[in-house]
Protein backbone atom coordinates (compact mmCIF):
# COMPACT_ATOMS: atom_id res chain seq x y z
CA UNK A 1 0.00 0.00 0.00
CA UNK A 2 1.69 3.15 -1.07
CA UNK A 3 2.01 5.49 1.83
CA UNK A 4 -0.15 7.97 0.78
CA UNK A 5 -2.95 5.44 1.12
CA UNK A 6 -1.39 4.52 4.58
CA UNK A 7 -1.82 8.19 5.44
CA UNK A 8 -5.38 8.56 4.33
CA UNK A 9 -6.20 5.20 6.42
CA UNK A 10 -4.93 6.93 9.56
CA UNK A 11 -6.70 10.20 9.02
CA UNK A 12 -10.13 8.83 8.61
CA UNK A 13 -9.92 6.55 11.78
CA UNK A 14 -8.28 9.33 13.66
CA UNK A 15 -12.04 11.20 12.61
CA UNK A 16 -13.63 8.63 13.98
CA UNK A 17 -12.09 9.07 17.15
CA UNK A 18 -12.39 12.70 17.19
CA UNK A 19 -15.85 11.94 16.53
CA UNK A 20 -16.70 10.06 19.61
CA UNK A 21 -14.83 11.95 21.90
CA UNK A 22 -15.78 15.29 21.23
CA UNK A 23 -19.39 13.90 21.99
CA UNK A 24 -18.60 13.23 25.26
CA UNK A 25 -17.44 16.56 26.04
CA UNK A 26 -19.88 18.36 28.54
CA UNK A 27 -21.14 21.60 27.10
CA UNK A 28 -19.91 22.98 30.51
CA UNK A 29 -16.06 22.82 28.59
CA UNK A 30 -16.98 24.00 25.67
CA UNK A 31 -14.78 26.67 25.64
CA UNK A 32 -11.44 25.07 27.42
CA UNK A 33 -12.09 22.56 24.70
CA UNK A 34 -11.64 25.16 21.95
CA UNK A 35 -8.25 26.36 23.53
CA UNK A 36 -7.00 22.90 24.30
CA UNK A 37 -7.56 21.98 21.14
CA UNK A 38 -6.01 24.90 20.06
CA UNK A 39 -2.80 23.97 21.63
CA UNK A 40 -3.22 20.47 20.38
CA UNK A 41 -3.17 22.34 17.28
CA UNK A 42 0.13 23.70 17.77
CA UNK A 43 1.97 20.17 16.82
CA UNK A 44 2.31 22.21 13.55
CA UNK A 45 5.36 23.08 15.55
CA UNK A 46 6.41 19.44 14.74
CA UNK A 47 6.42 20.38 10.90
CA UNK A 48 8.31 23.64 11.31
CA UNK A 49 10.85 21.76 13.07
CA UNK A 50 11.75 19.49 10.33
CA UNK A 51 11.66 22.14 7.90
CA UNK A 52 13.87 24.52 10.34
CA UNK A 53 16.19 21.58 11.31
CA UNK A 54 17.10 20.55 8.06
CA UNK A 55 21.20 20.08 7.99
CA UNK A 56 20.99 21.34 4.20
CA UNK A 57 18.45 23.95 5.08
CA UNK A 58 18.40 27.34 2.51
CA UNK A 59 18.42 30.81 4.05
CA UNK A 60 14.75 31.41 2.45
CA UNK A 61 13.15 28.01 4.09
CA UNK A 62 14.91 28.55 7.37
CA UNK A 63 13.61 32.02 7.76
CA UNK A 64 10.01 30.86 7.03
CA UNK A 65 10.39 27.69 9.10
CA UNK A 66 11.26 30.08 12.02
CA UNK A 67 8.46 32.00 11.75
CA UNK A 68 6.27 29.17 11.56
CA UNK A 69 8.40 27.53 15.18
CA UNK A 70 7.50 31.03 16.78
CA UNK A 71 3.70 31.11 15.59
CA UNK A 72 3.14 27.69 16.80
CA UNK A 73 5.31 27.83 19.93
CA UNK A 74 2.90 30.70 20.55
CA UNK A 75 -0.04 28.26 20.39
CA UNK A 76 1.43 25.63 22.01
CA UNK A 77 2.49 27.70 25.39
CA UNK A 78 -0.40 30.48 24.92
CA UNK A 79 -3.40 27.37 24.64
CA UNK A 80 -2.09 25.15 27.26
CA UNK A 81 -1.42 27.98 29.89
CA UNK A 82 -4.81 29.44 29.32
CA UNK A 83 -6.55 25.99 29.27
CA UNK A 84 -5.02 25.36 32.75
CA UNK A 85 -6.06 28.67 33.88
CA UNK A 86 -9.76 28.39 33.00
CA UNK A 87 -9.92 25.11 34.23
CA UNK A 88 -8.58 26.11 37.62
CA UNK A 89 -11.76 28.09 37.72
CA UNK A 90 -13.48 25.67 37.81
CA UNK A 91 -14.70 24.13 41.05
CA UNK A 92 -17.08 22.56 43.49
CA UNK A 93 -19.06 23.83 46.33
CA UNK A 94 -17.45 24.03 49.24
CA UNK A 95 -19.12 26.95 51.28
CA UNK A 96 -19.97 25.85 54.58
CA UNK B 1 21.73 11.10 21.45
CA UNK B 2 19.76 10.39 18.24
CA UNK B 3 16.56 8.89 18.00
CA UNK B 4 16.05 5.90 15.38
CA UNK B 5 12.59 6.30 12.95
CA UNK B 6 11.14 3.62 15.00
CA UNK B 7 12.08 5.09 18.25
CA UNK B 8 10.30 8.03 17.26
CA UNK B 9 7.22 6.60 15.40
CA UNK B 10 6.33 4.91 19.24
CA UNK B 11 7.00 8.49 20.65
CA UNK B 12 4.84 9.95 18.12
CA UNK B 13 1.94 7.41 19.24
CA UNK B 14 2.42 7.92 22.47
CA UNK B 15 1.94 11.33 22.20
CA UNK B 16 -1.59 10.71 20.13
CA UNK B 17 -2.94 8.70 23.12
CA UNK B 18 -1.99 10.93 25.35
CA UNK B 19 -3.60 13.62 22.85
CA UNK B 20 -6.55 11.84 23.43
CA UNK B 21 -6.56 11.06 27.08
CA UNK B 22 -6.60 14.94 27.06
CA UNK B 23 -9.29 15.82 25.34
CA UNK B 24 -11.44 12.70 27.50
CA UNK B 25 -10.56 15.18 30.35
CA UNK B 26 -12.82 17.21 29.62
CA UNK B 27 -15.50 15.14 30.06
CA UNK B 28 -15.89 16.19 33.21
CA UNK B 29 -14.50 19.06 35.41
CA UNK B 30 -13.39 17.55 37.98
CA UNK B 31 -10.98 15.26 35.42
CA UNK B 32 -9.99 18.27 33.03
CA UNK B 33 -7.18 19.62 35.11
CA UNK B 34 -5.36 15.98 34.47
CA UNK B 35 -6.37 16.43 31.15
CA UNK B 36 -4.35 19.35 30.27
CA UNK B 37 -1.53 17.79 32.17
CA UNK B 38 -1.83 14.88 29.77
CA UNK B 39 -1.91 17.06 26.97
CA UNK B 40 1.12 19.26 27.99
CA UNK B 41 3.08 15.88 28.24
CA UNK B 42 1.97 14.53 25.04
CA UNK B 43 3.38 18.40 23.46
CA UNK B 44 6.77 17.70 25.52
CA UNK B 45 7.16 14.31 24.08
CA UNK B 46 6.53 15.05 20.54
CA UNK B 47 8.75 18.07 20.27
CA UNK B 48 11.42 16.22 21.98
CA UNK B 49 10.83 13.51 19.87
CA UNK B 50 11.25 16.01 16.84
CA UNK B 51 14.15 16.91 18.04
CA UNK B 52 16.15 14.07 18.77
CA UNK B 53 15.08 12.62 15.27
CA UNK B 54 17.77 12.31 12.79
CA UNK B 55 16.25 14.90 10.58
CA UNK B 56 16.58 17.91 12.93
CA UNK B 57 20.00 18.89 12.56
CA UNK B 58 20.67 23.29 12.91
CA UNK B 59 19.37 24.11 16.32
CA UNK B 60 19.82 27.83 15.90
CA UNK B 61 16.44 28.91 14.93
CA UNK B 62 14.85 26.67 16.43
CA UNK B 63 15.64 27.77 19.66
CA UNK B 64 15.32 31.04 19.46
CA UNK B 65 11.27 30.28 17.81
CA UNK B 66 10.35 28.55 20.48
CA UNK B 67 11.75 30.62 23.06
CA UNK B 68 10.18 33.48 22.19
CA UNK B 69 7.48 31.88 21.39
CA UNK B 70 6.97 30.56 25.36
CA UNK B 71 7.56 33.87 26.57
CA UNK B 72 4.81 35.43 24.19
CA UNK B 73 2.45 32.80 24.60
CA UNK B 74 2.55 32.99 28.11
CA UNK B 75 2.40 36.76 28.71
CA UNK B 76 -0.67 36.11 26.08
CA UNK B 77 -2.08 33.46 28.35
CA UNK B 78 -2.01 34.41 31.71
CA UNK B 79 -2.75 38.42 30.79
CA UNK B 80 -6.02 37.93 28.52
CA UNK B 81 -8.99 38.72 30.46
CA UNK B 82 -11.92 36.00 30.28
CA UNK B 83 -14.19 38.28 28.52
CA UNK B 84 -11.83 38.44 25.71
CA UNK B 85 -11.06 34.66 25.36
CA UNK B 86 -12.90 34.28 22.02
CA UNK B 87 -10.48 36.85 20.60
CA UNK B 88 -7.64 35.10 21.93
CA UNK B 89 -8.93 31.81 20.61
CA UNK B 90 -8.90 33.54 17.20
CA UNK B 91 -5.85 34.73 17.47
CA UNK B 92 -4.02 31.41 18.02
CA UNK B 93 -6.40 30.01 15.41
CA UNK B 94 -5.16 32.58 13.12
CA UNK B 95 -1.06 31.66 13.88
CA UNK B 96 -1.62 27.65 13.30
CA UNK B 97 -3.03 28.86 10.04
CA UNK B 98 -0.23 31.07 8.93
CA UNK B 99 2.07 28.52 10.66
CA UNK B 100 0.56 25.60 8.76
CA UNK B 101 1.60 27.77 5.31
CA UNK B 102 5.02 28.61 6.32
CA UNK B 103 5.83 24.96 6.90
CA UNK B 104 4.46 23.95 3.40
CA UNK B 105 6.39 27.05 1.84
CA UNK B 106 9.58 26.05 3.72
CA UNK B 107 8.99 21.93 2.90
CA UNK B 108 8.56 22.99 -0.90
CA UNK B 109 11.92 25.31 -0.62
CA UNK B 110 13.63 22.31 1.15
CA UNK B 111 12.22 19.42 -1.15
CA UNK B 112 13.00 21.44 -4.41
CA UNK B 113 16.72 22.12 -3.28
CA UNK B 114 16.78 18.40 -2.89
CA UNK B 115 14.80 17.33 -5.68
CA UNK B 116 12.14 15.77 -4.46
CA UNK B 117 9.41 17.15 -5.74
CA UNK B 118 6.36 15.51 -7.39
CA UNK B 119 2.76 15.56 -7.93
CA UNK B 120 1.56 14.32 -5.23
CA UNK B 121 3.29 16.35 -2.70
CA UNK B 122 2.97 19.49 -4.30
CA UNK B 123 -0.84 18.68 -4.22
CA UNK B 124 -1.10 18.06 -0.92
CA UNK B 125 1.12 21.11 -0.57
CA UNK B 126 -1.98 23.28 -2.06
CA UNK B 127 -4.26 22.10 0.23
CA UNK B 128 -2.18 22.92 3.41
CA UNK B 129 -1.49 26.03 2.12
CA UNK B 130 -5.56 26.83 0.31
CA UNK B 131 -6.52 25.73 4.15
CA UNK B 132 -3.92 27.50 6.00
CA UNK B 133 -4.27 30.18 4.49
CA UNK B 134 -7.90 30.33 4.96
CA UNK B 135 -8.03 29.81 8.53
CA UNK B 136 -5.39 32.37 9.11
CA UNK B 137 -7.09 35.72 7.42
CA UNK B 138 -10.95 34.26 8.51
CA UNK B 139 -9.22 34.09 11.84
CA UNK B 140 -8.19 37.50 11.49
CA UNK B 141 -11.43 39.16 10.71
CA UNK B 142 -12.90 36.98 13.36
CA UNK B 143 -10.42 38.75 15.69
CA UNK B 144 -11.07 42.28 14.42
CA UNK B 145 -14.68 41.96 14.80
CA UNK B 146 -14.42 40.49 18.12
CA UNK B 147 -12.38 43.14 19.48
CA UNK B 148 -14.98 45.77 17.87
CA UNK B 149 -11.64 46.83 14.99
CA UNK B 150 -14.39 46.01 12.30
CA UNK B 151 -17.92 46.35 12.33
CA UNK B 152 -19.27 43.09 13.85
CA UNK B 153 -22.35 43.63 11.13
CA UNK B 154 -22.64 41.43 8.30
CA UNK B 155 -20.79 42.53 4.78
CA UNK B 156 -22.74 41.48 2.24
CA UNK B 157 -22.91 42.92 -1.47
CA UNK B 158 -24.64 41.02 -4.51
CA UNK B 159 -23.56 38.22 -6.28
CA UNK B 160 -21.48 37.54 -2.83
CA UNK B 161 -21.71 34.03 -3.35
CA UNK B 162 -20.54 33.75 -6.69
CA UNK B 163 -18.11 35.77 -6.27
CA UNK B 164 -16.47 33.64 -3.48
CA UNK B 165 -17.10 30.06 -5.50
CA UNK B 166 -15.74 31.94 -7.88
CA UNK B 167 -12.64 32.78 -6.09
CA UNK B 168 -12.46 29.26 -4.38
CA UNK B 169 -12.41 27.75 -8.16
CA UNK B 170 -9.69 29.83 -9.58
CA UNK B 171 -7.67 29.37 -6.42
CA UNK B 172 -7.97 25.37 -6.58
CA UNK B 173 -7.21 25.52 -10.29
CA UNK B 174 -3.92 27.38 -9.86
CA UNK B 175 -3.23 24.31 -6.85
CA UNK B 176 -3.84 22.64 -9.54
CA UNK B 177 -1.29 23.85 -11.95
CA UNK B 178 1.09 24.21 -9.54
CA UNK B 179 0.67 20.27 -8.45
CA UNK B 180 1.26 19.37 -12.40
CA UNK B 181 3.99 21.33 -13.18
CA UNK B 182 5.35 22.70 -10.04
CA UNK B 183 5.21 26.90 -11.08
CA UNK B 184 6.10 28.91 -8.33
CA UNK B 185 3.98 31.61 -9.92
CA UNK B 186 0.73 29.46 -9.35
CA UNK B 187 2.25 28.88 -5.83
CA UNK B 188 2.26 32.02 -4.75
CA UNK B 189 -1.43 33.33 -7.10
CA UNK B 190 -2.59 30.46 -5.07
CA UNK B 191 -1.73 31.78 -1.78
CA UNK B 192 -2.40 34.96 -2.20
CA UNK B 193 -6.21 34.25 -3.70
CA UNK B 194 -6.32 31.60 -1.00
CA UNK B 195 -5.38 34.92 1.87
CA UNK B 196 -8.44 36.65 -0.19
CA UNK B 197 -10.93 33.67 0.32
CA UNK B 198 -10.57 33.46 3.80
CA UNK B 199 -11.13 36.76 4.19
CA UNK B 200 -14.50 37.15 1.98
CA UNK B 201 -15.13 33.83 3.82
CA UNK B 202 -15.92 35.51 7.13
CA UNK B 203 -16.70 38.98 6.59
CA UNK B 204 -19.84 37.94 5.52
CA UNK B 205 -21.04 36.41 8.95
CA UNK B 206 -22.67 38.75 11.49
CA UNK B 207 -21.55 39.28 15.18
CA UNK B 208 -24.28 37.15 16.42
CA UNK B 209 -23.02 34.83 15.17
CA UNK B 210 -19.33 34.51 16.99
CA UNK B 211 -20.02 30.66 18.19
CA UNK B 212 -20.48 29.36 14.89
CA UNK B 213 -17.04 31.32 13.57
CA UNK B 214 -15.62 30.00 16.28
CA UNK B 215 -16.54 26.59 15.76
CA UNK B 216 -15.37 26.67 12.41
CA UNK B 217 -12.44 28.02 12.60
CA UNK B 218 -10.93 26.03 14.96
CA UNK B 219 -11.64 22.58 12.82
CA UNK B 220 -9.72 24.53 9.81
CA UNK B 221 -6.78 24.52 12.21
CA UNK B 222 -7.56 21.31 12.70
CA UNK B 223 -7.36 20.46 8.55
CA UNK B 224 -4.64 22.39 8.20
CA UNK B 225 -2.46 20.82 10.74
CA UNK B 226 -3.84 17.17 8.93
CA UNK B 227 -2.57 18.64 5.45
CA UNK B 228 0.65 19.34 7.07
CA UNK B 229 0.81 16.06 8.34
CA UNK B 230 0.09 14.41 4.56
CA UNK B 231 2.48 16.72 3.19
CA UNK B 232 5.43 15.38 5.84
CA UNK B 233 4.12 12.23 5.92
CA UNK B 234 3.96 12.82 9.32
CA UNK B 235 1.06 10.50 11.20
CA UNK B 236 0.61 12.42 14.65
CA UNK B 237 -0.29 15.73 12.46
CA UNK B 238 -2.72 13.26 10.72
CA UNK B 239 -4.04 11.88 13.59
CA UNK B 240 -4.31 15.36 15.50
CA UNK B 241 -5.30 16.94 13.06
CA UNK B 242 -8.37 14.86 12.42
CA UNK B 243 -9.38 15.05 16.23
CA UNK B 244 -9.47 18.99 16.52
CA UNK B 245 -10.81 19.24 13.10
CA UNK B 246 -13.85 17.26 13.98
CA UNK B 247 -13.69 19.11 17.46
CA UNK B 248 -14.52 22.20 15.76
CA UNK B 249 -17.03 20.43 13.35
CA UNK B 250 -19.03 19.47 16.23
CA UNK B 251 -19.45 22.12 18.28
CA UNK B 252 -19.85 24.26 15.09
CA UNK B 253 -23.10 21.41 14.86
CA UNK B 254 -24.06 22.09 18.11
CA UNK B 255 -23.78 25.80 17.93
CA UNK B 256 -26.32 25.65 14.73
CA UNK B 257 -28.61 23.23 16.18
CA UNK B 258 -29.02 25.71 19.48
CA UNK B 259 -29.59 28.28 16.94
CA UNK B 260 -32.51 26.17 14.68
CA UNK B 261 -30.02 27.17 11.91
CA UNK B 262 -28.42 25.26 9.22
CA UNK B 263 -24.69 25.79 8.95
CA UNK B 264 -25.08 26.93 5.19
CA UNK B 265 -27.55 29.52 6.71
CA UNK B 266 -25.09 30.91 8.73
CA UNK B 267 -22.37 30.66 6.53
CA UNK B 268 -24.19 32.00 3.73
CA UNK B 269 -26.40 34.39 5.92
CA UNK B 270 -25.87 37.67 6.85
CA UNK B 271 -27.70 37.25 9.87
CA UNK B 272 -28.60 39.87 12.17
CA UNK B 273 -27.19 43.63 11.67
CA UNK B 274 -26.22 46.02 15.10
CA UNK B 275 -28.90 47.69 16.69
CA UNK B 276 -30.00 51.29 16.48
CA UNK B 277 -29.66 54.17 19.46
CA UNK B 278 -31.04 53.69 22.55
CA UNK B 279 -34.24 56.33 22.73
CA UNK B 280 -35.68 57.03 26.22
CA UNK B 281 -36.06 53.23 27.59
CA UNK B 282 -39.06 53.56 30.04
CA UNK B 283 -40.78 55.61 27.51
CA UNK B 284 -40.54 53.10 24.58
CA UNK B 285 -41.57 50.41 27.48
CA UNK B 286 -44.73 51.78 28.25
CA UNK B 287 -45.69 52.47 24.69
CA UNK B 288 -45.22 48.99 24.34
CA UNK B 289 -47.51 47.57 27.27
CA UNK B 290 -43.94 46.82 29.00
CA UNK B 291 -44.16 46.99 33.34
CA UNK B 292 -40.97 48.47 34.47
CA UNK B 293 -39.96 47.48 38.21
CA UNK B 294 -37.43 48.72 40.61
CA UNK B 295 -35.06 47.06 42.15
CA UNK B 296 -37.08 46.82 45.35
CA UNK B 297 -39.85 45.20 43.59
CA UNK B 298 -37.81 42.54 42.51
CA UNK B 299 -36.01 41.45 46.20
CA UNK B 300 -39.50 41.54 47.56
CA UNK B 301 -40.05 38.67 45.27
CA UNK B 302 -37.11 37.24 45.68
CA UNK B 303 -35.56 36.98 49.22
CA UNK B 304 -38.25 34.67 50.70
CA UNK B 305 -38.40 32.66 47.50
CA UNK B 306 -37.97 28.67 47.17
CA UNK B 307 -36.31 28.79 43.82
CA UNK B 308 -34.61 31.92 41.80
CA UNK B 309 -32.91 30.52 38.82
CA UNK B 310 -30.81 33.37 36.87
CA UNK B 311 -30.12 33.77 32.88
CA UNK B 312 -26.87 35.11 32.37
CA UNK B 313 -26.30 36.40 28.59
CA UNK B 314 -23.45 38.43 27.17
CA UNK B 315 -25.00 41.67 28.69
CA UNK B 316 -23.64 40.50 32.02
CA UNK B 317 -20.18 39.90 30.42
CA UNK B 318 -20.21 43.14 29.10
CA UNK B 319 -21.48 44.92 32.32
CA UNK B 320 -19.19 42.73 33.69
CA UNK B 321 -21.90 41.89 36.35
CA UNK B 322 -20.73 37.99 37.34
CA UNK B 323 -19.14 39.47 40.58
CA UNK B 324 -21.99 41.05 42.04
CA UNK B 325 -24.46 38.51 40.85
CA UNK B 326 -22.00 35.94 42.90
CA UNK B 327 -22.33 37.66 45.65
CA UNK B 328 -26.12 38.36 44.94
CA UNK B 329 -26.43 34.45 44.99
CA UNK B 330 -24.72 34.27 48.55
CA UNK B 331 -26.82 36.62 50.06
CA UNK B 332 -30.09 34.68 48.82
CA UNK B 333 -28.59 31.63 49.76
CA UNK B 334 -28.00 32.58 53.55
CA UNK B 335 -31.36 33.37 53.22
CA UNK B 336 -32.23 29.37 52.42
CA UNK B 337 -33.11 30.55 48.68
CA UNK B 338 -32.12 27.92 46.06
CA UNK B 339 -30.17 29.79 42.91
CA UNK B 340 -29.34 28.04 39.90
CA UNK B 341 -27.99 29.59 36.87
CA UNK B 342 -29.21 28.66 33.20
CA UNK B 343 -27.13 28.68 30.64
CA UNK B 344 -28.15 28.46 26.56
CA UNK B 345 -25.63 26.76 24.25
CA UNK B 346 -25.46 29.94 22.36
CA UNK B 347 -24.78 32.53 25.03
CA UNK B 348 -21.73 34.41 24.99
CA UNK B 349 -19.15 34.61 21.99
CA UNK B 350 -18.12 31.45 21.58
CA UNK B 351 -19.06 27.87 23.10
CA UNK B 352 -19.47 27.49 27.01
CA UNK B 353 -17.86 30.82 27.38
CA UNK B 354 -20.31 31.88 30.07
CA UNK B 355 -19.37 28.97 32.09
CA UNK B 356 -16.06 29.95 31.70
CA UNK B 357 -17.14 33.80 33.01
CA UNK B 358 -19.04 32.52 35.59
CA UNK B 359 -16.09 29.67 36.85
CA UNK B 360 -13.90 32.95 37.02
CA UNK B 361 -16.23 34.82 39.41
CA UNK B 362 -16.31 31.69 42.01
CA UNK B 363 -19.66 30.30 41.49
CA UNK B 364 -19.60 26.21 41.50
CA UNK B 365 -20.33 24.87 38.47
CA UNK B 366 -22.84 22.14 40.15
CA UNK B 367 -24.92 25.47 40.45
CA UNK B 368 -24.76 25.82 36.51
CA UNK B 369 -27.22 23.77 34.05
CA UNK B 370 -27.25 23.62 30.62
CA UNK B 371 -30.49 24.26 28.67
CA UNK B 372 -31.58 20.59 29.16
CA UNK B 373 -31.06 19.80 32.50
CA UNK B 374 -32.81 23.45 33.70
CA UNK B 375 -35.99 23.75 31.70
CA UNK B 376 -38.02 21.13 33.77
CA UNK B 377 -37.59 23.52 36.75
CA UNK B 378 -38.62 26.99 35.47
CA UNK B 379 -42.21 26.12 36.71
CA UNK B 380 -40.91 25.32 40.05
CA UNK B 381 -39.41 28.29 40.14
CA UNK B 382 -40.69 31.29 42.49
CA UNK B 383 -38.34 33.86 40.18
CA UNK B 384 -36.77 33.86 37.60
CA UNK B 385 -33.77 36.92 36.74
CA UNK B 386 -32.83 37.58 33.16
CA UNK B 387 -29.25 39.32 33.13
CA UNK B 388 -28.29 40.71 29.76
CA UNK B 389 -30.02 38.14 28.08
CA UNK B 390 -32.53 38.35 25.49
CA UNK B 391 -33.28 35.96 22.17
CA UNK B 392 -32.55 32.64 24.03
CA UNK B 393 -35.41 33.39 26.19
CA UNK B 394 -37.99 34.55 23.66
CA UNK B 395 -41.18 32.48 23.99
CA UNK B 396 -42.12 33.12 19.88
CA UNK B 397 -39.85 30.31 19.28
CA UNK B 398 -42.36 28.63 20.50
CA UNK B 399 -45.29 29.93 19.46
CA UNK B 400 -44.91 32.67 16.20
CA UNK B 401 -44.04 30.53 13.12
CA UNK B 402 -43.74 33.67 11.52
CA UNK B 403 -40.76 34.89 13.58
CA UNK B 404 -37.48 34.61 12.41
CA UNK B 405 -36.30 32.33 15.72
CA UNK B 406 -39.00 29.75 15.08
CA UNK B 407 -38.05 26.25 16.38
CA UNK B 408 -35.15 27.72 17.85
CA UNK B 409 -34.65 25.87 21.60
CA UNK B 410 -35.03 28.23 24.31
CA UNK B 411 -34.89 28.42 28.01
CA UNK B 412 -38.79 28.49 29.27
CA UNK B 413 -38.02 31.12 31.20
CA UNK B 414 -41.71 32.23 30.53
CA UNK B 415 -43.10 29.12 33.04
CA UNK B 416 -41.82 30.85 35.98
CA UNK B 417 -44.35 32.52 38.36
CA UNK B 418 -42.51 35.53 38.30
CA UNK B 419 -40.11 37.06 35.78
CA UNK B 420 -37.11 39.49 36.09
CA UNK B 421 -35.30 41.17 33.24
CA UNK B 422 -32.38 43.28 34.00
CA UNK B 423 -32.11 45.62 30.76
CA UNK B 424 -30.57 48.29 29.46
CA UNK B 425 -33.38 49.27 26.43
CA UNK B 426 -35.75 48.37 24.76
CA UNK B 427 -34.17 47.57 22.00
CA UNK B 428 -34.23 44.00 20.22
CA UNK B 429 -31.70 41.35 20.73
CA UNK B 430 -28.76 40.46 17.74
CA UNK B 431 -31.86 38.39 15.99
CA UNK B 432 -33.20 42.26 15.45
CA UNK B 433 -36.78 40.43 16.69
CA UNK B 434 -38.65 41.84 19.40
CA UNK B 435 -39.26 39.21 22.87
CA UNK B 436 -42.67 38.35 23.54
CA UNK B 437 -41.12 37.25 27.12
CA UNK B 438 -41.83 40.81 28.28
CA UNK B 439 -45.21 41.40 27.26
CA UNK B 440 -46.28 38.82 29.98
CA UNK B 441 -48.18 39.68 32.97
CA UNK B 442 -45.93 37.83 35.38
CA UNK B 443 -42.77 39.55 33.80
CA UNK B 444 -41.47 43.04 34.69
CA UNK B 445 -38.00 44.76 33.51
CA UNK B 446 -36.02 46.75 35.43
CA UNK B 447 -34.28 49.16 33.10
CA UNK B 448 -30.27 49.79 33.52
CA UNK B 449 -26.74 48.72 33.40
CA UNK B 450 -26.26 45.08 34.47
CA UNK B 451 -23.72 45.32 36.91
CA UNK B 452 -25.41 48.35 38.49
CA UNK B 453 -28.41 46.56 38.82
CA UNK B 454 -27.00 43.43 40.58
CA UNK B 455 -25.13 45.54 43.19
CA UNK B 456 -28.35 47.31 43.90
CA UNK B 457 -29.43 44.27 44.22
CA UNK B 458 -27.10 43.35 47.08
CA UNK B 459 -26.94 46.67 48.94
CA UNK B 460 -31.20 45.93 49.03
CA UNK B 461 -31.17 42.57 50.42
CA UNK B 462 -28.15 42.99 52.43
CA UNK B 463 -30.10 46.31 54.25
CA UNK B 464 -33.62 45.49 54.22
CA UNK B 465 -32.79 42.05 56.37
CA UNK B 466 -35.87 41.50 58.37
Amino acid sequence: MPETLVALYIFVLACFIGFYVIWGVTPSLHTPLVALTNAISGIVIVGALLVTGLEEVGGLAEIFGFFAVLLASINVFGGFLVTNRMLSMFKKKDRK
Amino acid sequence: MELSANGQAIAYLISAILFIFALKGLTHPASARNGNYFGMAGMAIAVVATLMGTEVQSYGFIIAGVAAGAVIGSIMAARVEMTAMPQLVAALHSFVGMAAVLVAIGTFLNKQAANELNAVLMGELSAGIIIGAITFSGSVIAFGKLQGLISGAPVIFKGQHAVNALLALVTIGFGVHFAMTGSINSLVIMTVLAFILGFTLIIPIGGADMPVIISMLNSYSGWAAAATGFTLQNNLLIIVGAIVGFSGAILSYIMCKAMNRSIINVVFGGFGSESAGESSAAAQAVQKGVKSASIEDAIYWMEDANKVIIIPGYGMAVAQAQHALKEFMELLEDRGVEVKFAIHPVAGRMPGHMNVLLAEADIAYDHVLEMDEINPEFPTADVALVVGANDVTNPAARTDSSSPIYGMPILDVDKARNIYVIKRSMNPGYSGVDNLLYYEDNCSLIFGDAKDVCEGLVTALKGGGH
